[in-house]
């Protein structure tokens, strides 16, 4: 092994090798030659030969999944045999492992985007004014002009409603528990800390029973959509806390520290400090926990329960949300609603999608333009003198340093 | 504090069921709760939980482990925020969706194997099939539920790994090392524990997945090694499914039921969190 030579076009780590391994940057162009493109190519065309005489030749099997399973199985063989005779067991490995973790990266993104593809597609076409505008009180499954007469307002208007609830009462508890977290600490830090751990994994459904058992089975109250926002405010504190918490481990130690010893107290170094360098992402932790709680389901069956007729009353009587309105369609498939189904998989999508962007958009590290601005506010604020001025001209210039760094 | 009065709630709701039903709720599987004869219990469907939770993982870890990797070490700079932003996306779409999809999308493309598992196979036990329908199985759920783990996985580990030291990553390569036997041999054992813990939260996940499941799954109370065939049960189907369906008693069982789920996912997650509490590092980055 050691003696065999490597071919000019690749730099296989063999013993004697004058080319440093690539240290860093991942597959760059050098290490891959033609003649490397050459075997991939071919191993890719061959197994696809191959395979395919066997699938659909030999053993008559059908369906692409199958399919292509087979093809890759047999492409990394393939693949393996003959960089491993050509070039190098090690090499041989190494690709295949190459291969085969940018396969995996390529399939959740692939699985993410046919989704969001499929859904766009189907719901896309069909989604009418009147669904923005009408509830379901008026639907007649042999009514052949239904889809003109029903639509999901009301679960639009329940949706907004709990999740603006949930997130009014999660935010404000998850941000003093990331701080009590990350800035107080103490001897609870590491208890609260798994607790929130352990909450995060809390089944939804197991959260909405919850609420059920604490507050309608024992007739405090009865359905309503003030019960889904509890049943939400459980499943999206543990992740908003999370998420703040570690905005608040990146704030540099040095800003806490200046602003501590030009004599500011602890409560005004968090409050005037800490929370407007972490603002932005805070505001991204809040709205993908707003995301995740959008498309809770589970727990909205034994809190909202559901109701066909509009109900903008949050705190009395039984509302819809819009993926509970989803499932409703999907599980009693009349040909009608499975239309109906898509457009409000492509409402509930595209409300998901953008609380996502703008979360994204929203905590992206400050341009430059938005540092001058908050130079020259904090300039013509300069004439109130308080002890917090000074840190905070500096403090921009470096949260913006330690979120370009940070990934 | 919510969680110990979650567990409180749940015990004292679901006494008066484990007060009719004693031990034999868990020995015993079906929900019969109004009539003469009642009967329920959830070993069906803690069993059918367990499949579709290893299922899941099966499926899930692998994929989410490579798609981890790529991400902390393989990923061009540039590509980096966004494939990240997308995987974190995945996480965001609701679980619903996701179901929707499975049931017109992904269904009936993996029929296709089920059967021919089921044909060419079948010596095997566990691909045996003794219903006429490949569809609506406990495998599929769990192929769903898998796809739906990765996310969570994907990204803890991504973040363990990204605290490896690099030093040691550079030190590796500079001995020669292909990237490969680098992430073998440096980066997995430096994350293992995370890797650990983030398959035990993505467990958790999978064990409390209900509306994924209730689409796809038909509800069956039977225990089988064939998980291929149609029909089955997990406790978050069995009550939301027959939520509102069983009377007061009904009703009680389902809290009991839900108490169980609860008590699992919890012990699970405690120690996952346990496990990451452990290996938390990074907490001071300074000017």
């Amino acid at each position: 092994m050691t003696t065999l030579a490597p071919p000019p076009t690749t730099s296989a780590p063999v013993n004697g090798s004058p080319m440093p391994r690539r240290i860093g940057t991942p597959l760059r162009p050098r290490d891959f030659g033609l003649a490397d493109v050459g075997i991939l190519v071919a191993s890719l065309f061959s197994s696809f030969l191959l395979v395919w005489v066997v699938f659909y030749q030999l053993t008559l099997l059908s369906g692409g999944f199958g399919f292509l399973v087979c093809w890759y199985g047999s492409f990394l063989t393939l693949y393996w045999t003959v960089t491993s005779q050509i070039i190098d067991r090690r090499v041989a490995t190494d690709r295949v492992f190459s291969t085969l973790v940018i396969t995996g990266a390529s399939l959740v993104v692939g699985i993410v985007a046919f989704i969001v593809g499929w859904v766009t597609w189907k719901g896309a076409t069909h989604v009418r004014a009147n669904f923005f505008t009408k509830d379901m009180s008026h639907f007649s499954p042999a009514d052949p002009h239904v889809l003109n007469k029903i639509g999901v307002a009301h679960a639009i208007v329940g949706t907004v409603e709990q999740v603006g609830i949930a997130a009014a009462i999660a935010i404000p508890v998850a941000v003093v528990t990331a701080v009590f977290l990350n800035e107080v600490g103490g001897r609870g830090t590491r208890l609260v800390r798994t607790v929130v751990t352990a909450m995060s994994g809390l089944p939804s459904i197991v959260a909405g029973v919850f609420i059920y058992s604490i507050l309608v089975e024992t007739s405090l109250s009865h359905y309503a959509g003030f019960l889904a926002s509890l049943a939400l405010f459980i499943l999206i504190l543990p992740s908003v806390t999370r998420t703040t918490e570690e905005v608040l481990r990146i704030v540099p130690g040095g800003l806490r520290e200046a602003s501590l010893a030009l004599g500011a107290s602890e409560f005004r170094t968090v409050w005037s400090v800490v929370l407007p360098t972490a603002r932005s992402g805070m505001i991204t932790a809040s709205l993908l926990g707003i995301a995740i709680a959008v498309g809770e389901t589970a727990p909205l069956f034994f809190t909202a329960f559901g109701n066909n007729n509009m109900n903008p009353n949050p705190l009395h009587g039984a509302q819809q949300a819009l993926p509970l309105v989803l499932l409703d369609f999907v599980r009693t498939p009349q040909g009608a609603l499975v239309n109906l189904a898509y457009a409000t998989a492509f409402i509930l999508l595209s409300l998901v999608l953008i609380l996502f962007v703008l979360a994204r958009v929203l905590g992206r590290p400050r341009t430059k333009k938005a540092v001058w601005r908050a130079r020259l506010r904090s300039l013509t604020q300069r004439s109130k003198t308080s002890e917090i001025d000074l840190p905070k001209n500096v403090l921009m210039m470096s949260a913006t340093s330690i979120q370009k760094e940070s990934p | 504090m919510i969680l110990f009065l979650i567990g409180l709630f749940l015990l004292i709701q679901g006494f008066p069921a484990f007060h009719v039903a004693g031990w034999s709720f868990f020995t015993s599987s079906g929900f019969q709760t109004v009539g003469k004869t009642k009967h329920f219990g959830v070993e069906a469907s803690l069993y059918g939980t367990v499949v579709v939770a290893v299922i899941a993982l099966a499926v899930g870890t692998p994929v989410a482990l490579l798609t981890a990797l790529f991400l902390s070490e393989y990923a061009p700079k540039g590509l980096r925020p966004y494939l990240i932003a997308c995987v974190d996306l995945a996480a965001a779409i609701p679980s619903v969706i996701y179901g929707l999809w499975a049931i017109f999308e992904l269904q009936p493309n993996v029929v296709g194997i089920s059967g021919w598992l089921a044909r060419h196979v079948a010596w095997i036990p566990i691909f045996k099939v003794t219903t006429p329908k490949v569809n609506a199985s406990l495998f599929i759920a769990g192929l769903v539920v898998g796809i739906m783990i990765v996310p969570i996985v994907a990204s803890i580990s991504r973040e363990v790994f990204s605290l490896t030291p690099p030093g040691e990553k550079e030190g590796a390569l500079a001995l020669g090392a292909t990237k490969a036997a680098m992430i073998r041999r440096v980066v997995l054992p430096f994350g293992r524990g995370g890797m650990i813990s983030a398959v035990m939260l993505g467990m958790g996940r999978a064990l409390g997945e209900t509306i994924a499941v209730v689409i796809i799954l038909s509800e069956t109370f039977q225990i089988s090694p064939h998980i291929l065939q149609s029909g089955g049960s997990t406790v978050a189907q069995l009550i939301a499914i027959h939520f509102g369906t069983g009377g007061p008693l009904g009703t009680h069982a389902l809290l009991l039921a839900g108490l169980v789920l609860f008590a699992v996912t919890l012990a699970i997650n405690l120690a996952a969190s346990a496990i990451v509490s452990r290996s938390r590092s990074g907490a001071g980055v300074d000017l």
